[in-house]
């Protein structure tokens, strides 16, 4: 029993990430096609050749910073707002929609968003571009940061803030030098969890972005439609890597402490 | 004697129409030991946050030296708190808690500063403890950080909520009595909230009772244990028989087969129990009006058994006497 327990379990990891470990296999070899041929970096090699490829990484790193930045403060923000104000309609109202915007299928905000700059755009004159894309961002960022840093407020001692007050500190002080440090775990993981969404996202970003601001999803996307190539191998799993490290140290981060 | 504190008809009700303080008065004296004492619910720890500044009072006001703290912000009121929970900053160190409110309150020069905080190191016995972190020490000494962060800033008054209640009860008597000293020592005036009548008792210049919102009475402990005005006060300070109105503490019913001679009060028992606590019994009687009555007797004047038929007596001086 004990046995095929243990080959169950094994049966299931391959499954989950046995598609990656080809990604990466192929990645590292010589030959365009899925034969193996023997091994070589050149793919890697060519990534970083590639002005494309190399342009879309930037635009993705601008986006991702940006949108990471603001939604961060914003969200945190909001959530410090929430855990303050305990009671009342608008902030149980929010607590209970906040929710809504994370399960909101990314096709159905991303359709909405358009349908949105759209509508702007007829009173200002402006284009899709960066700034749509990285508004965008920011506005899904928001709730799981909101999340994320809401849950580590509940787990802080609401008397600490009263106890600073006490002690001569004004609230702004008090944030500052009281709960600010000892939120700092649920900010940073809130703050690497909302770059990884934002570097990955496709649906969203693909529908809001102009033509000066293609990400690398979309390029990945573009090129594994024409047909699978070991650049688009090569890339992914060096994505699939940075993202992986990421997520484990927001991971690291959120249970600290 | 100065007044320190005084509330004027404090009074807190709530969206809910819960009324937490109800026209609440009172003076404190420069110096002075007082304690509120209360059920929980009743009202005490809503008292000390309304004087801190955590909440603002829906009548009434606080005055502290004379001047009314109507508005201002907890920050700039001369008063300090110590938590239930202490509320030590738990990613500070013990001198960089005790040093917070000397940096923000009182805004003093470093070497002004740093030698506040050695005296309050001293005063507390934490001299050489002030590197650590509060996770790193034991109750005791959690609740010593916590008295010296506020001491140290020289309030007019000391806000004390339920200090006690989070140490284990080997150590409360210990900590209870070097409160006191401390508190002689320094000669600031101490606000205690408890709901323990033993606490209150032991430690207080003077006690107020709250019940439901209400100040029931304010007087030095003898006052409200021999002397309590309403019913509610006598029964939360102890144990009180009350027979056919009036009320008699355990330790002042006494017992005997043959009823006293002289001036005495005495009513006819049935002794149902008898309790052995190593100083003393408790002997539990029923009178025929059904009524129970404890009498706490020294074990020297021999035991009584179930079923006996004793007298129950007292001395009138030893009555309490209260409206309903």
């Amino acid at each position: 029993m004990k046995r095929a327990l243990s080959l169950y379990a094994a049966a299931i990891y391959l499954f989950l990430h046995l598609p990656l470990a080809v990604l990466a296999v192929f990645s590292f070899n010589s030959s365009r096609f899925t034969v193996w041929e023997g091994f070589s970096p050149r793919w890697y090699q060519a990534v970083f050749r590639d002005p494309h490829l190399a342009e879309a990484a930037l635009n993705s790193l601008i986006i991702a910073f940006t949108a990471t930045a603001a939604g961060t403060v914003i969200g945190t923000l909001c959530a410090y707002g929430l855990w303050k104000q305990k009671t009342g309609l608008l902030p149980n109202f929010i607590k209970s929609t906040l929710y809504l915007s994370l399960v909101t299928p990314e096709i159905v905000m991303g359709v909405s968003l358009l349908a949105f700059y759209q509508w702007v755009f007829r009173f200002l004159d402006v284009q899709l571009g960066m700034h749509t894309v990285v508004l965008a961002h920011v506005m899904f960022s928001i709730a799981y940061v909101v999340v994320v840093a809401l849950a580590r407020l509940r787990t802080l001692d609401p008397s600490l803030e009263e106890a600073a007050l006490d002690l001569g500190a004004t609230e702004w002080v008090a944030f500052r030098k009281v709960t600010l440090p000892q939120l700092m775990p649920g900010v940073a993981a809130a703050a690497l969890l909302a770059f990884t969404i934002s570097i990955d996202d496709y649906v969203i970003t693909s529908l809001v972005a102009g033509v000066d601001s293609e990400t690398l999803p979309m390029v990945i996307y573009a090129m594994a439609r024409r047909g699978g190539s070991p650049l688009v191998n090569a890339v992914s799993s060096l994505i699939a890597v940075i993202l992986g490290v990421m997520i484990v140290a927001s991971e690291r981060l959120r249970r600290s402490s | 004697m100065d007044a320190v504190l005084e509330l004027r008809k404090l009074s807190k009700s709530y969206a809910n129409h819960h009324v937490a303080v109800s026209g609440v008065s009172l003076t404190l004296q420069q110096g002075e030991f007082f304690s509120l004492l209360g059920p929980s619910g009743c009202g005490k720890t809503t008292t000390l946050r309304l004087i801190a500044g955590f909440e603002e009072p829906t009548d009434g006001d606080v005055l502290l030296k004379g001047v009314s703290l109507r508005g201002l912000p907890p920050y700039a009121r001369n008063v300090s708190t110590v938590f239930q929970n202490y509320a030590l900053f738990p990613h500070m160190t013990v001198r960089e808690n005790i040093e917070f409110g000397l940096r923000h309150k009182a805004q003093m020069r470093t070497a002004e500063r740093e030698k506040r905080v050695a005296d309050a190191l001293g005063m507390v016995r934490l001299t050489g403890k002030e590197s650590r972190f509060p996770a790193q020490l034991s109750g005791g000494e959690r609740q010593r950080v916590a008295l010296a962060r506020s001491l140290v800033l020289e309030p007019d008054v000391l806000l004390l909520d339920e200090p006690l209640s989070a140490l284990d009860p080997n150590l409360r008597k210990q900590v209870r009595s070097e409160l006191k000293s401390l508190q002689r020592r320094v000669g600031i005036t101490f606000l205690f909230i408890t709901h323990d009548q033993e606490e209150a008792l032991s430690l207080s210049d003077r006690i107020g009772v709250m019940n439901q919102g209400r100040l029931e009475q304010v007087g030095t402990p003898q006052e409200v244990y021999l002397r309590p005005r309403t019913r509610f006060v006598a029964d939360f300070l102890g144990t009180v028989n009350w027979i056919n109105g009036v009320g008699v503490r355990p330790e002042a019913t006494r017992i005997s087969y043959q009823p006293p001679g002289g001036g005495e009060r005495a009513v006819p028992a049935v002794v149902e129990s008898s309790l052995f606590l190593g100083n003393c019994l408790h002997i539990r009687t029923r009178l025929i009006t059904g009524e129970p009555v404890v009498a706490e007797v020294s074990r020297l004047n021999g035991s009584y058994g179930r079923g006996e038929t004793v007298h129950v007596w007292w001395h009138p001086q030893d009555e309490i006497i209260c409206p309903q």
